[in-house]
């Protein structure tokens, strides 16, 4: 092997791998938000929710689960101009990291809320809570701490999958990865810094969660 | 050093003298060609719009109509010889052919070697958007978003031209942003008028119009050095091609656009 490492680039090219750490980020943080928003609503919807909302949803949720994330991408930045919604591509790609995010994060809170035993929703009752009450504390947030891990795994893997937001110009931090690798021609030096960046990412992001979890879920977490 | 590897060294050095001389070109191209009544032409085959193979396996593209116009003012057959971007000018070099019409651009290390006729051919790299964008320099796209390839020619020209004010979308590859353009992310992009000439071909609504160039290196056709009358000869036919629109036709045909009035 005679290829010299040179990671000169990096002095006059920090601000653009910053600015995408930043994009990335921002995406993560949108969607992971607003994403498991959806998916509880969802999740709520297809569990408990009446007769004619549940088709609706599930017809959603199988459609983003059985559709690669690139396309989902290409058809609202690509598509959706020709029905009149443009959208830029930071909106394009927020908005499709919360509809995927949606749907797998449905069936992950589904999975919690149909665990739970009915004898527990009678208990809600019997204490006289009302049905809101009782889908709050009783239903959805030990289904919630039931489920935060996988729940957890899910938004790690959509952070990753954020990568490909950069096939529509969003300028985050695998575009910024390339563009250096074209500018630059150091494709090893280039990739391996952002991917370095990204399981840095990806680590930070699993312990905030978790952090997150242990505050949201505190008296059970002792398990 | 014993007799055998010095005689092989001799041989060695004797053959590398005679690939490196120049070959003895025949007494005159054009003459050759008018008494044989053919002449050879290197077109490329896998470079649509100027050459490629059709369904029915015939050349078709900008430099194969140019190459049959030349042989019909010649009033000779015409033999097409495929080639590609790398051996075209050995091609020439070693009289496989008469002509190179094959897309070739100029510059100063091939002007070394070939002669170049004047420019049959628009290759350049600009700012296309659709006829009611008034566009017309590069001061005039302040504040403007202009979709281009990344790593393209014309995306390192324009970073480094444009002024700071215009935002610079970077596409992964020339569908992404002919993609970006047809759908109205952005309303201006950079590209070569080739790709231009692709997005024409499939008749959409946004049009893509020339603003202004970037970069131009237009076509020339390439011959053998020290042919005076067959450099004339071609010379006279493009001009007069240019003159009474039949070049214009050509273009009209594969690229979709009017021949430059700088050509």
């Amino acid at each position: 092997m005679n290829y010299a490492f040179d990671y000169g680039w990096l002095l006059e090219y920090w601000p653009v791998l910053l600015k995408g750490l930043a994009i990335t980020v921002e995406l993560t943080l949108v969607g992971g938000v607003f994403g498991v928003a959806l998916g509880v609503a969802c999740a709520w919807a297809r569990a408990l929710g009446p007769k004619w909302l549940r088709p609706i949803v599930t017809t959603y949720v199988e459609m983003i689960r059985n559709t690669p994330f690139l396309i989902q991408l290409f058809f609202i930045f690509f598509g959706l101009p020709s029905l009149g919604v443009r959208l830029g591509e930071l909106e394009a790609a927020n908005l499709a990291m919360i509809i995927n995010l949606g749907a797998y994060g449905c069936e992950i809170v589904r999975a919690g809320i149909q665990a739970t035993p009915k004898g527990q929703f009678e208990a809600g009752a019997s204490l006289g809570m009302s049905r809101i009450q009782t889908f709050w504390y009783v239903v959805l947030i030990p289904a919630l701490q039931r489920i935060w891990p996988a729940l957890s795994s899910q938004i790690v893997i959509v952070m990753l999958g954020s990568a490909a937001v950069s096939q529509i110009a969003a300028e985050d931090l695998t575009f910024a990865a390339n563009f250096i690798q074209s500018r630059t021609f150091r494709a090893f030096e280039a990739y391996f810094v952002s991917t370095a960046i990204y399981l840095a990412l990806a680590i930070a992001l699993r312990q905030m969660l978790r952090g997150l979890g242990w505050s949201l879920f505190p008296k059970r977490s002792g398990r | 050093m014993n007799r055998r590897t010095l005689l092989s060294c001799l041989a060695g050095a004797l053959t590398i003298a005679a690939i490196q001389a120049p070959l003895p070109a025949s007494a005159d191209a054009l003459a050759t060609i008018e008494a044989n009544k053919v002449i050879r032409i290197a077109v490329p085959q896998d470079f649509p719009p100027f050459g490629s193979v059709g369904v029915d396996m015939a050349p078709k593209g900008y430099d194969v109509d140019v190459a049959k116009l030349i042989a019909d003012k010649l009033g000779v057959k015409l033999e097409l010889v495929p080639v590609t971007s790398a051996n075209r000018i050995p091609y020439l070099q070693t009289n496989k052919v008469d002509l190179v019409i094959s897309s070739l651009g100029k510059n100063a290390e091939r002007e070394k070697v070939i002669d170049f006729s004047i420019a049959y051919a628009p290759f350049f790299n600009g700012v296309f958007a659709p006829a009611d964008v008034a566009v017309k320099e590069i001061k005039d796209l302040d504040g403007k978003t202009i979709g281009v390839t990344r790593g393209a020619v014309e995306d390192l020209e324009l970073t480094k031209i444009a002024p700071a004010s215009v935002t610079i979308k970077r596409y992964e590859d020339n569908n992404g942003t002919i993609s970006a353009f047809l759908s109205g992310q952005v309303e201006l992009i950079a590209t070569g008028n080739v790709v231009a000439a692709a997005i024409l071909e499939r008749n959409p609504p946004k049009r893509p119009e020339i603003k202004f160039l970037i970069k131009n290196s237009p076509c020339f056709i390439g011959l053998n050095k020290n042919e005076p009358a067959l450099l004339e000869k071609v010379n006279a036919i493009i001009t007069s091609a240019k003159a009474d629109g039949a070049l214009n036709a050509i273009s009209e045909k594969w690229l979709g656009a009017k021949l430059p009035a700088e050509l």
